[in-house]
């Protein structure tokens, strides 16, 4: 529990009688009243910066100089020489990544979990923890180091995978592999530290019980912490399909240093930024945003209502 | 499973070896992963005590000195005339702006679902949920186009009014008031004659100073790292450091050899920025793991 928190293990009861008692009487007029003011505020924002540019990006992408366009402006997209392999580089590299870190994060956060000296166990998941902090721009920066070899502390790594310069590490087809490890090297941490705090969540009975029925760590794993994890590893699954889709700095940093060798309409996102910047065409922009949107809000969407891990009463 | 019970049954002499077996297999799978993830970070601590040639030639890490590594501190904050602090002052005037917006709109937002009955209260809570876990940058192109419709590109309210969207900091503060604070305290102060906004000045918030950091924290780490919303919104002085950074890249001759621009960016200086780019959030990082988890869980269900 050193982990876990007051919010976390809020015990659910306290929640509940409030909850039926709300349900039997008329809401007062006077809460009512201050509730709507106090939500405003937030509703207003939730309206123009959540609500009001994804239907701003769906007129966008559904017309053409203010004139409606039908499907013309997606037509012209996915036939766009650039676009399938934007969608390729985006999805193997979603696969990889989240393939990786589940398998990973579930594995080191059982191994750790395991660890029965205390201070060893509170500075592993710290040190796994802390490279969150340098997210975006500056974890990339950091791996421009790291993946040339003529600076990078792991030069001998890279050469003897057969990467002799900066541009050779960062090649097409390895590089879905490159920006796994990058946000892996980012993110896994904090996941590792919540899986960590979960499994602390697992009664000691069921454990101790596994372990007189003469189950090894293996298979306790296997049958009995995995399976209680479920739902906190579909959580980070749906969270890091997400945000894979949204691929945008790594690429156009590499990009930026390797002088093109990765190019600069990798993922999706660049390619929806070049079409609003480099050749002003806002609808197309707007369209591959809009296909970017809905797969995000899809995932989101059904973890809300299917997944079960969110308070909605 | 019948499998499984016969080697059961072989288990005493068998488990010593293999108990052994395990742990050495585990205690390596930490050892390489500590090292993956702390080697890089110890690296970029120790460049900046180089030149640009002991970086190359040197052991990764052999420390330098403590005059180059002021040489290449006078070379970052010279770089365009202290163009970094520009930089630095633009991501803390950002993120903080944003951050009070955030706590005032958050707060009372929060407030108001969990102890307070509305109209569309169901409705705000389930489009929260959705929209919190809709990664930020999906919205920026969309977000961008709008402001670029109003004309306020360019402007630091492009940047700070989206950062105060915070449909997550929204949804901690739900659960907080609707987890720690009973209705009937409430409803005790209510019975006493207090109105409805000094029951929420003056009993909901002095208990509410846990959420107000939690969400202040995730607030500000998310925006100070920031990095697709602010390039397009406000480029070049007035872009935050993460924006700035990636263009000092461009300054620097080993990844840039075509560029004969004036001011030369050394490696090691490079190293050193990125590390300034970040120590405010490093700095919080280490004191906030709690903090972490506590966001990340809050609201799960206990299984």
């Amino acid at each position: 529990m050193s982990n876990n928190t007051e919010l976390a293990a809020a015990p659910v009861g306290v929640r509940q009688p409030a909850g039926a008692r709300r349900r039997t009487r008329k809401p007062d007029s006077a809460q009512a009243r201050i509730g709507a003011i106090f939500s405003s505020g937030y509703a207003l924002f939730l309206l123009v910066f959540g609500i009001i540019p994804a239907v701003y990006a769906v007129y966008l992408a559904f017309t053409k100089n203010n004139a409606f366009a039908g499907v013309d402006n997606f037509i012209k997209i996915f036939s766009d020489f650039r676009f399938l392999p934007a969608v390729g580089h985006v999805a193997i590299y979603v696969g990889v990544w989240v393939f990786s870190l589940i398998i990973l994060v579930v594995l080191l956060a059982v191994i750790v979990h395991a660890v029965r000296v205390r201070w060893l166990s509170t500075s592993v998941r710290f040190l796994f923890y802390i490279p969150g902090a340098l997210a975006g721009a500056s974890s990339v920066m950091l791996w421009l180091f790291v993946l040339d070899p003529s600076v990078s502390p792991v030069s001998f790594l890279l050469h003897a995978l057969g990467n002799d310069s900066f541009v050779d590490t960062v090649r097409v087809d390895q590089l879905p592999f490159v920006l796994a490890i990058i946000a892996f090297w980012t993110g896994a941490g904090g996941w590792i530290v919540i899986m960590y705090g979960a499994l602390n969540n697992i009664s000691t009975d069921v454990m101790e019980a596994a372990r007189i029925d003469g189950a090894g760590p293996v298979a306790t794993a296997w049958y009995i912490q995995i399976p209680l994890l479920r739902k906190w590893i579909s959580y980070m699954s749906i969270m890091s399909l997400a945000a894979g889709t949204q691929l945008f700095v790594e690429p156009r940093v590499l990009s930026q240093a390797s002088k093109g060798v990765v190019p600069a309409d990798y993922s999706l996102n660049q390619l929806a930024f070049l079409y609003a910047f480099k050749q002003s065409d806002f609808n197309g922009s707007a369209a591959i945003s809009l296909v970017l949107l809905v797969v995000a809000l899809g995932l989101s969407a059904f973890f809300v209502f299917r997944g079960g891990l969110f308070e909605r009463e | 499973m019948s499998a499984n019970s016969s080697t059961d049954r072989r288990r005493p002499q068998q488990s010593r070896a293999s108990a052994w077996a395990g742990r050495i297999i585990a205690g390596l799978v930490i050892v390489f992963f500590v090292l993956f993830f702390v080697v890089p970070i110890i690296w970029l601590l120790i460049a900046p005590t180089k030149d640009g040639r002991e970086l190359l030639l040197s052991q990764p890490f052999a420390v330098g000195g403590w005059e180059q590594f002021a040489e290449n501190w006078d070379s970052l904050v010279s770089y365009q005339g202290g163009l970094i602090w520009t930089w630095l002052g633009n991501s803390a005037f950002y993120s903080l702006a944003a951050l009070v917006l955030t706590l005032v709109i958050s707060v009372p937002a929060g407030y108001a679902m969990a102890l307070t009955e509305f109209r569309g209260r169901r409705a705000l809570l389930s489009l929260t949920l959705v929209v919190m876990l809709i990664p930020s940058t999906a919205l920026v192109l969309p977000i961008f186009l709008e402001l670029s419709a109003v004309k306020l590109i360019g402007s630091p309210l492009s940047v700070i009014l989206p950062f105060s969207f915070f449909p997550f900091g929204v949804y901690l503060t739900y659960i907080y008031f609707s987890t720690t604070i009973s209705r009937d305290l409430l409803n005790a102060a209510r019975i006493d004659g207090a109105g409805e906004f000094r029951v929420f000045a003056q009993v909901a918030m002095p208990l509410a100073t846990p959420v107000v950091a939690l969400v202040g924290f995730f607030s500000f780490v998310a925006n100070w790292n920031n990095y697709f919303l602010p390039y397009v919104m406000v480029p070049g002085r007035k872009a935050p450091v993460q924006v700035g950074l990636a263009e000092m890249l461009s300054n620097v001759p080993q990844f840039n050899p075509t560029n004969v621009a004036s001011t030369m960016i050394s490696l090691p200086t490079l190293a050193l920025a990125t590390i300034v780019s970040v120590a405010p959030v490093l700095f919080i990082f280490l004191f906030s793991q709690r903090f972490l988890v506590s966001g990340m869980t809050a609201g799960g269900t206990k299984e």
